[in-house]
């Protein structure tokens, strides 16, 4: 199975071609590229990013759970990051199979959980303006429920001192949907700071 | 919350949780609604308790692939 995420332009006649072999009655390809509008706005490139290590690790979990779940034989899923021009794929999901049943069904299982599971987004650039994609609601069972998080404190109950808060978000940030926690891009491919979006806890004291 | 990565002392046995109730009063309501929360690349549950040297990512709703939701194009 190739599973990769790229910085570059993803070969996708090369990946089609490699993947065939004998056993194979069909292939079926799904080349996701960036579209020239968005709610009729028109667009003039993609930024996506990525948590990168476990966006590869869900992309592998996803490609091996498609030959198991559909029974095909093989599996190509590669995701591209960076800026991406109208035209240019920024997925390509490619499955071989036997049978065009199933090859269908993964190939549309694949990219249906990867847009709703794997940590990747995108961050819009239209004419007049730039916004991150909504994106689609976590499924059940990786979304947190609400009234859990309501409810809870630390297990002291004791506020932690302003110096380990974290600072607090400006109010306007110019995003068009007003997501704070999106007024930076989300995880940078090469962070210094340590993982990219994380937070480390600690015992008290541990670290001091 | 504007920042990429930060290090932080929690009390022992502190969820996942926990965390996040730490740290609602932050930004719109409407954000920590949505997220989902990874310890050491892997989805965590709100009940799974964190321990020393706990890498934990705060997910916005992912957008990859193409299109936009409740859209396929491409």
């Amino acid at each position: 199975m190739l599973v990769e995420i790229t910085d570059a332009v993803i070969p996708a006649a090369e990946i089609v071609a490699e993947i065939k072999a004998g056993p194979d009655g069909a292939v079926c390809v799904f080349d996701g590229m960036v579209r020239d509008n968005s709610r009729g706005r028109k667009t003039l490139y993609l930024d996506y990013e990525a948590y990168r290590e476990m966006a590869l690790e869900e992309m592998r979990g996803l490609a091996g759970e498609a030959v198991t779940k559909f029974g095909v034989r093989d599996v190509a899923l590669v995701h591209r990051l960076g800026r991406l021009q109208v035209g240019e794929t920024s997925v390509l999901v490619v499955v071989a199979s036997a049978h065009r049943g199933a090859a269908f069904d993964a190939c549309r299982w694949l990219i249906d959980t990867l847009k709703k599971t794997v940590p990747i987004w995108k961050k819009e650039q239209f004419v007049d303006g730039a916004v991150w994609a909504d994106g689609e609601p976590f499924p059940g069972g990786i979304g947190l429920p609400k009234a859990l998080e309501a409810k809870a404190q630390s297990a002291d109950g004791k506020p932690f001192p302003s110096e380990i808060g974290l600072p607090e978000a400006p109010d306007e940030s110019g995003n068009e949907n007003g997501r704070a926690l999106l007024d930076n891009p989300p995880f940078a491919k090469n962070a210094e700071d340590g993982a990219p979006g994380s937070v480390r806890s600690g015992r008290p004291g541990a670290g001091k | 919350m504007g920042r990429r990565s930060v290090e932080m002392d929690l009390a022992e046995g502190t969820s996942v949780t926990g965390l996040l109730a730490l740290h609602r009063s932050f930004g719109k309501a409407a954000v920590w609604d949505s997220i989902a929360v990874a310890v050491n690349q892997e989805y965590a549950r709100a009940e799974d308790v964190l321990k020393d040297g706990d890498e934990v990512a705060l997910l916005p709703p992912v957008s990859g692939g193409c299109g936009v939701r409740n859209e396929y194009a491409g």
